[in-house]
């Protein structure tokens, strides 16, 4: 510099030297704080915690579930015992004989949701009916996962002319008419049902042996051709194809890399699977193909009362109401799950 | 009075995990005719100083402070529906991604010709003769012919031409790039960066270049902000900055590039540490946590901008412990043989 | 280079030698129509033990798929690959040969599985080629490699998501070191970090190679980044070997005018150099691969194109000692 000119240095304002010593590795560090470590699955339950609409449907669900299975242990009435005195009761409604009984100072538990044409309580039989549903739902549901993920992940993962025979395949099973099919199908194996060894299979009867069967057919292809999807945009990234270039086998990349990061999805679509296995039971056994009496289901329930409608209406309302709840449920936890997991959210 | 004129600049993006103070107190003034260049890394805050001219904030970000004051007009507060008539009128921008900032469903002369009918007083004839003659003035050969075509038939480097056309059309008073070559081929951006330069000396506008490239500032640039996390360090004619870095931020970033000339291949001096979390800002200065030299007031106060020379400013402690800085702008000094 | 009609026999003094190397990919552009994308046509290269061969070029020039292809993450459609001796391009079993040969990939973000902690990731290549005997000794070769790459062991049980770019490539170059690889691709392993990152991974880089005696394979688009660490650069465009060269002579005297146009388009950041430099602008785009000009590649955009440039593609050969470069006209 030729000439130091006045310069007014701001270092002639007051601050303490002391300042101006070197900062230690610690005290910068200090400064950099790495955020808290969330795992993915963490990270979206925390965001499905915050979600009213989803948790209040969550906890619907457990109780509606609850309910179902604990309540018919200690419910004073059955499904099954008629009573023919007490014939199309409305909801708290007494027959004469029970009245009398309350006369003489007994007491008898109230018909909730009164009684149907053949005397057996209406509350017990929708309830029963809800458990019905729900296994149904969930055991269909289970079937649909289990073999829509392997197909799908075959398909996705081998490409190529083996996923377009398959996807083919799915095409074809995606154009049968289903409720056809399981008319079909009830009728060819009623034989075979009724003269069954297992008392699980006779007790649940043609058709409900024929809707398993059919979902077991033909109700996967949706999940397999999601399950496809992601898998097929998954092989396009590149942390595949750094563990293909480290060696991996086709098992261990599908293990390891694929499946995981299909979770998600197939947590979504599964919940999405249980409320349309229900409504698809119900619609079915309404068209009498599902339960055979007298075990009651949703469906089935609605179907009887259709007769009743104008006389006794509560008797639809109370199975209908029901099947409105849980699919409702689902379908919104279901909503919530997928905006929970959705990453295009996480910022 | 300068052409734009930004004060004391705030800039926040409001998420549902905090404050993202992408901008912190930035000022600068742009001349007509001139050609700033803004650098910085990824979280500088640069794009979104631009963002901010032009009020095309995504949300949740939006101003918090500060003026813009174009041709002595203050931007900030003004309606959607004025900022429409600045945009693409007297200030424009180019994007980096000229793909995505094109309509695959409408020819190029299609959005050209809106630009222009937008904007200007011209009929259909005359804006597709306009259109016409801004795509011969980029540098697209045939132009009657390519205004019939769609974005998906020309190749990167054509479609950022277009882009420049676009942005050109109604002779806007300032140019705002943002990182526009950085998706293509170096020989493609050499041709981009000299038409912009070619431009720039016809048609007599102010340039704002946004990069991380410190070859691309020193090719078109006149001045140069440095920023880092929403702050400015530096500041200065090309030359100033290039040859005599004073921030320590500056300093590391020119130690850290690998120098073309040097062929005994001499280790680099990275910059330690990693880029920092806008959402934790730390109280001074947001460089200090990586800085070599930092003191211990670099972690509690952020400097303020002292002159270091006759073209140049800039906002660190160890210039001012060093004792270069100057609360007045020094004399030009002799330039050395 | 040798002929190509004589049988090749593999040179000892040599890591990795590619003759011919051809990778030709059917591109569906119509009804039932077919076309080749020739994206890596008749490359030859030796590259030996302990040096860095930096390969660059444009965008569709096949650099990385050279790198792919040398891997063996596409079966190569043509040419040979010798890899310490053996030839590896026919090989059913390679496994023996991934465990020798790794890559670091460009993007750090999708290089690394989401789902997976960073101890998973990194340990991987000794999980699958199965490299130690008990757990103790997996975690104790994860901690050293991370110790290696810079990172906090204590980081190990985190989430890929939760680090930086610069933090992601640093687990990303671990995974590449842990089956203690002799050869490893590098595709692009800076060009997605902040300039003050780059720094700190090709110092890292360089610090593993003199420490392991590593050889690199680096692909890059960035000239100056490439001539800093690489021993020898060739060019590619288009699919074609345009000019090899140390990386001092190339870039200083580069002699094919692909290279030399290049090399004057990269921007320097010096203003008062950046100012004075006579830059050669080529004219128009770079064709897209699916059409490749016939004969050289380069000339329809060369200024010293010939009648003979439009029908011959030139063969590299040796214009100066140590220097190839495949032109008509030099």
């Amino acid at each position: 510099m030729s000439e130091k000119k006045k310069l007014k240095n701001p270092l002639s304002l007051q601050i303490d030297p002391e300042l101006f010593r070197e900062a230690s590795e610690d005290e910068k560090k200090q400064q950099v704080t790495m955020r808290e470590s969330i795992s993915f699955m963490k990270d979206a339950l925390r965001r499905l915690r915050k979600n009213k609409i989803a948790m209040i449907s969550l906890i619907t669900i457990v109780l509606i579930a609850l309910i179902a299975f604990i309540v018919p242990t200690f419910y004073p009435y059955t499904y099954t015992k008629q009573d023919v005195t007490a014939q199309n009761l409305a909801p708290f409604q007494y027959s004469q004989k029970e009245q009398m009984k309350i006369d003489k100072g007994f007491s008898v538990f109230p018909h909730i949701m009164g009684t149907d044409s053949l005397g057996r309580d209406y509350a017990i039989r929708v309830i029963y009916g809800t458990r019905i549903s729900l296994l149904v739902g969930i055991f269909s549901a289970l079937i649909v996962i289990v073999i829509g993920i392997i197909y799908g992940s075959i398909s996705g993962y081998f490409g190529g002319k083996v996923d377009m025979v398959m996807m083919r395949i799915v095409d074809i099973i995606y154009s049968l008419p289903d409720v056809l099919i399981v008319i079909l199908l009830s009728v060819a194996i009623k034989d075979w049902v009724s003269t069954s060894q297992s008392q699980l299979i006779a007790r649940l009867g043609a058709g409900m042996v024929s809707i398993f069967i059919v979902f077991g057919l033909l109700y996967w292809v949706s999940m397999a051709r999601q399950v496809r999807g992601q898998i097929l945009s998954i092989k396009e990234q590149e942390y595949v194809l750094a563990s293909k270039a480290i060696g991996a086998s086709p098992a261990r990349i599908i293990r390891k890399h694929m499946i995981p990061n299909c979770v998600s999805v197939i947590i979504i679509i599964a919940a999405m699977q249980i409320p349309s296995a229900i409504f698809t039971e119900s619609f079915l056994s309404f068209l009498g193909l599902g339960v055979s009496v007298p075990m009651p289901s949703l469906g089935s329930l609605a179907s009887d009362a259709r007769t009743a409608l104008r006389s006794y209406p509560y008797q639809l309302v109370f199975p209908a109401l029901a099947i409105f709840l849980i699919v409702l449920s689902f379908n919104l936890l279901g909503n919530g799950l997928r905006d929970a997991f959705d990453p295009k959210l996480r910022n | 009075m300068s052409l734009l004129e930004v004060k004391d600049l705030h800039t926040s993006f409001f998420t549902s995990a905090g404050e993202v103070k992408a901008v912190n107190g930035l000022s600068f003034n742009l001349e007509k005719g001139k050609v700033l260049g803004i650098v910085g890394e990824s979280g500088s805050g640069k794009s979104v100083t631009a963002y901010s001219i032009l009020q095309i904030l995504t949300h949740p970000g939006r101003i918090v402070s500060g003026s813009i004051r174009f041709r002595d007009e203050e931007l900030v507060g003004k309606t959607d529906a004025e900022m429409r008539e600045i945009r693409g009128n007297k200030i424009s921008i180019i994007f980096q991604d000229p793909m995505t900032s094109l309509n695959p469903t409408f020819t190029i002369g299609n959005q050209l010709e809106e630009a222009i009918l937008l904007h200007t007083n011209r009929n259909k004839k005359e804006a597709e003769e306009r259109a016409i003659e801004m795509l011969r003035l980029v540098g697209i050969s045939e132009p009657e012919k390519r205004i019939k075509q769609y974005a998906f038939e020309l190749s990167g480097g054509m479609r950022q031409r277009v882009m420049i056309a676009m942005a050109l059309a109604c002779e806007p008073d300032i140019l705002i790039a943002d990182e526009p070559t950085t998706a293509l081929d170096v020989t493609i951006q050499a041709q981009i960066l000299e038409l912009i330069l070619d431009l720039q000396k016809k048609m007599g506008m102010a340039v704002i270049m946004i990069t991380h490239d410190m070859g691309v500032i020193a090719q078109i640039c006149d001045e140069v902000i440095v920023m880092y996390a929403g702050s400015v360090c530096e500041r200065g004619t090309a030359d100033a900055i290039f040859y005599h870095p004073c921030h320590e931020y500056t300093k590391g970033l020119m130690r850290s590039i690998p120098d073309m000339n040097d062929d005994d291949k001499k280790r680099l001096v990275p910059i330690s540490g990693t880029p920092i979390d806008l959402l934790h800002m730390p109280p001074g200065c947001p460089f200090a946590p990586r800085c070599d030299r930092a003191m211990k007031i670099c972690l509690k106060e952020k400097a303020k901008e002292y002159w270091v020379g006759h073209d140049q400013l800039s906002a660190c402690w160890q210039n001012i412990k060093d004792g270069i800085c100057s609360t007045e702008r020094p004399e030009k000094e002799e330039e050395e043989a | 280079m040798e002929n190509k009609e004589r049988a090749f026999t593999p040179d000892p003094e040599f890591l990795l030698q590619v003759r011919n190397l051809k990778q030709y990919f059917p591109i569906n552009t119509g009804f039932m129509k077919t076309t080749m994308l020739k994206a890596v046509d008749d490359v030859s290269f030796d590259i030996r033990k302990g040096e860095t061969l930096g390969l660059v070029g444009e965008s569709g020039c096949g650099k990385t798929t050279v790198g792919r292809t040398i891997l063996q993450l596409y079966k190569p459609t043509g040419g040979e690959i010798w890899f310490k001796g053996k030839r590896i391009d026919n090989k059913e079993d390679l496994k023996e040969f991934r465990r020798q040969a790794q890559m670091v990939f460009q993007d750090p973000y999708s290089s690394l599985n989401p789902r997976m902690t960073v101890a998973d990731i990194v340990a991987e290549p000794i999980d699958v080629h199965k490299m130690y005997a008990t757990k103790k000794e997996r975690e104790e070769r994860i901690h050293e490699l991370m110790t290696l790459v810079g990172l906090n062991t204590e980081h190990a049980t985190r989430y890929a998501h939760e680090f930086s770019g610069g933090q992601r490539q640093r687990i990303g170059i671990a995974r590449a070191l842990a089956s203690q690889p002799e050869f490893i691709v590098c595709d692009e392993p800076v060009s997605a970090l902040d300039v003050s990152i780059q720094a700190q991974v090709i110092n890292m880089l360089e610090d593993l190679q003199n420490r392991f005696g590593l050889t690199y394979l680096f692909i890059a688009h960035d000239i100056s980044v490439v001539k800093h660490i690489s021993n020898r650069i060739a060019v590619m465009y288009l699919g074609h070997m345009m000019e090899m060269a140390s990386a001092n002579e190339l870039t200083k005297h580069p002699l094919h005018p692909y290279t030399i146009s290049l090399m004057s388009a990269v921007p320097i950041p010096d203003p008062k150099i950046s100012r004075q430099q006579q830059r050669i602008v080529l004219k128009g785009d770079v064709p897209s691969p699916l059409k490749v000009p016939e004969g050289c590649p380069f000339q329809p955009r060369c200024e010293r194109a010939t009648a003979e440039c439009a029908k011959t593609c030139p063969a590299m050969r040796e214009v100066a000692p140590g220097h190839f470069a495949a032109c008509h006209n030099i």
